[in-house]
């Protein structure tokens, strides 16, 4: 049986008197792109920054490679989450640094790159996500699409093992939406990373997931492929999935 | 009635101890981080330009006014007396001593600190901090550490312009405008000043940056944990920060002059 890369067993999580995570199980797989979905508000954001470190669970464990989190050392918890990356909702870009500044970023304050590898790959990202003649402009002078783009960018240009995707089409038109599907998919195929994406793009995100699990109710209500989603029996998925009330 | 009443009081207790703490370790972590290498360079001229040179016009037209206000006050104060040839003294003294450090605090706070907190306070909101975890930067040493040092270089230079601005104002009030013999005014300022009162204006110069920049940079950045949400929240931070800032400023002020003298 193949360990999953990321495991989520029995995770709670309480914020105040409100339960968001009631007991979680979910797996991610290497080199696959699982999607998670659910209505607004069930914890699909919590439950990513859980895998960066952002959050940690009241009870139950997260697992890398079948290792629970709490029994690593701290170098190897360093080192896994220094192959990790997190694409925010609203695109966390430092508004006061200019777009090749943000990009650069984690490289520069990181990492032992020398500038003119710096730039290499600042610039290699940048060309290949459209957003040349934009490196000296400021997030604010840019459209939403090309805003999620820079996102996208910064949090590849590490060249992470595992990028977390929270909404990353909110707020774009169809069109848009669609190239940040495919540039999700064109990149994680290139270079081979594991993708979790939170979305509610329901049904054009499972063109690109191989996994979807549902979250509702502070449970994983459903785990499978996109096939199994559309044949799946759960009336909570089949109503979701629809846009109605269970 | 009384149980909830001791409730609330040890709540209130406890959340009081926690901020405390919350508000040491956030110094301690940038306190140490100004030692760890590699030194920001850029970021640290950034802020400094920021926090000093920028602030050099209001730290003028402050000095300027001041000593010119001091040099009228103390004049027919002194006049009352016979005294009026110690006016550099008073003037000189009080700068030194006490208006310098304190206003120059007080104005940067004003200018600068409450910056300093809505900009990490929009940082806070906007997850850029959470951001920067993501990429495993430390953001107090980001954040917090360039403008510790920066403030720390900071403080004391405006501090000797604002004295030397407020000595120079006092002369115009005094002597200029007044009729102060101009020798006697200058004699007094240099024969009175001595390095002890230099220094210990530069002392309260240094603990006010050090408060300043901590309680300013520590409310933006806990923006979320004092005052909930939104552009509301970067607000409320900005506010109590200042407000803060210049009563610790005023609190250590009489701390400290009370061991000087």
């Amino acid at each position: 049986m193949v360990v999953p890369f990321i495991q989520f067993v029995d995770v709670k999580k309480r914020f105040k008197t409100q339960e968001v995570l009631k007991g979680v199980h979910l797996s991610i797989h290497r080199g696959e792109i699982t999607t998670i979905i659910g209505k607004s508000g069930t914890g699909k954001s919590v439950l990513l920054k859980h895998i960066i470190g952002l959050m940690h669970p009241d009870s139950g464990h997260i697992l890398i490679n079948g290792e629970p989190v709490h029994l690593l050392s701290r170098e190897k918890i360093k080192a896994f989450q220094k192959k990790l990356s997190y694409m925010f909702q609203d695109n966390a870009l430092f508004d006061s640094m200019t777009i090749y500044e943000n990009i650069a970023l984690p490289l520069a304050e990181n990492r032992d790159y020398p500038r003119n590898r710096i730039r290499e790959k600042v610039m290699n990202q940048i060309t290949e996500l459209g957003l040349l003649g934009s490196e000296e402009k400021f997030p604010a002078q840019l459209s939403g699409g090309m805003r999620k783009r820079a996102a996208l960018a910064r949090a590849l240009v590490i060249d992470p093992e595992v990028v977390l995707f929270d909404e990353p089409t909110t707020g774009l038109d169809p069109i848009r939406k669609k190239n940040v599907h495919t540039m999700i998919k064109e990149h994680q195929k290139k270079f081979e990373f594991t993708a979790v994406i939170v979305s509610h793009d329901i049904p054009d995100i499972f063109n690109i997931s191989q996994r979807i699990a549902m979250l509702d109710e502070g449970l994983i209500q459903f785990e499978g492929s996109k096939q199994e989603v559309l044949d799946s029996h759960s009336t909570i998925v089949n109503a979701f999935i629809r846009g109605e009330e269970a | 009635m009384f149980i909830k009443s001791v409730e609330k009081t040890g709540e209130t207790t406890i959340r009081l101890l926690e901020s405390c703490g919350r508000l040491l370790i956030f110094f301690a972590t940038g306190g140490i981080n100004v030692f760890i290498l590699p030194v920001q360079f850029s970021k640290i001229i950034d802020h400094t330009w920021f926090i000093g040179v920028k602030s050099f016009f209001v730290i003028v037209l402050t000095g300027i006014f001041t000593g010119m206000v001091l040099g009228l006050q103390g004049y027919y104060s002194l006049v009352k007396f016979g005294s009026e040839a110690g006016l550099g003294a008073a003037v000189a003294l009080t700068l030194v001593r006490e208006l310098g450090p304190v206003l120059t605090a007080i104005m940067v706070t004003a200018r600068a600190g409450s910056a300093m907190a809505a900009e990490i306070g929009v940082m806070r909101i906007s997850e850029q901090i959470d951001a920067l975890k993501t990429m495993h930067i430390n953001p107090i040493r980001f954040l917090f550490t360039p403008r510790l040092i920066a403030s720390v270089i900071s403080f004391p230079l405006l501090t000797s312009l604002f004295n030397v601005i407020g000595i120079l104002g006092g002369y115009l009030s005094g002597s200029i405008l007044i009729g102060i013999n101009q020798y006697d005014y200058m004699d007094t300022v240099i024969k009175n000043v001595d390095m002890a009162d230099i220094n210990g204006g530069f002392l309260k110069s240094l603990v006010f940056s050090l408060i300043v920049t901590t309680l300013c940079c520590y409310r933006g950045y806990y923006t979320h944990l004092f005052s909930g949400f939104g552009a509301r929240s970067v607000s409320l931070s900005t506010t109590n920060a200042v407000v803060q800032s210049c009563i610790f400023i005023l609190i250590s002020d009489y701390i400290i002059t009370y061991f000087l003298v």
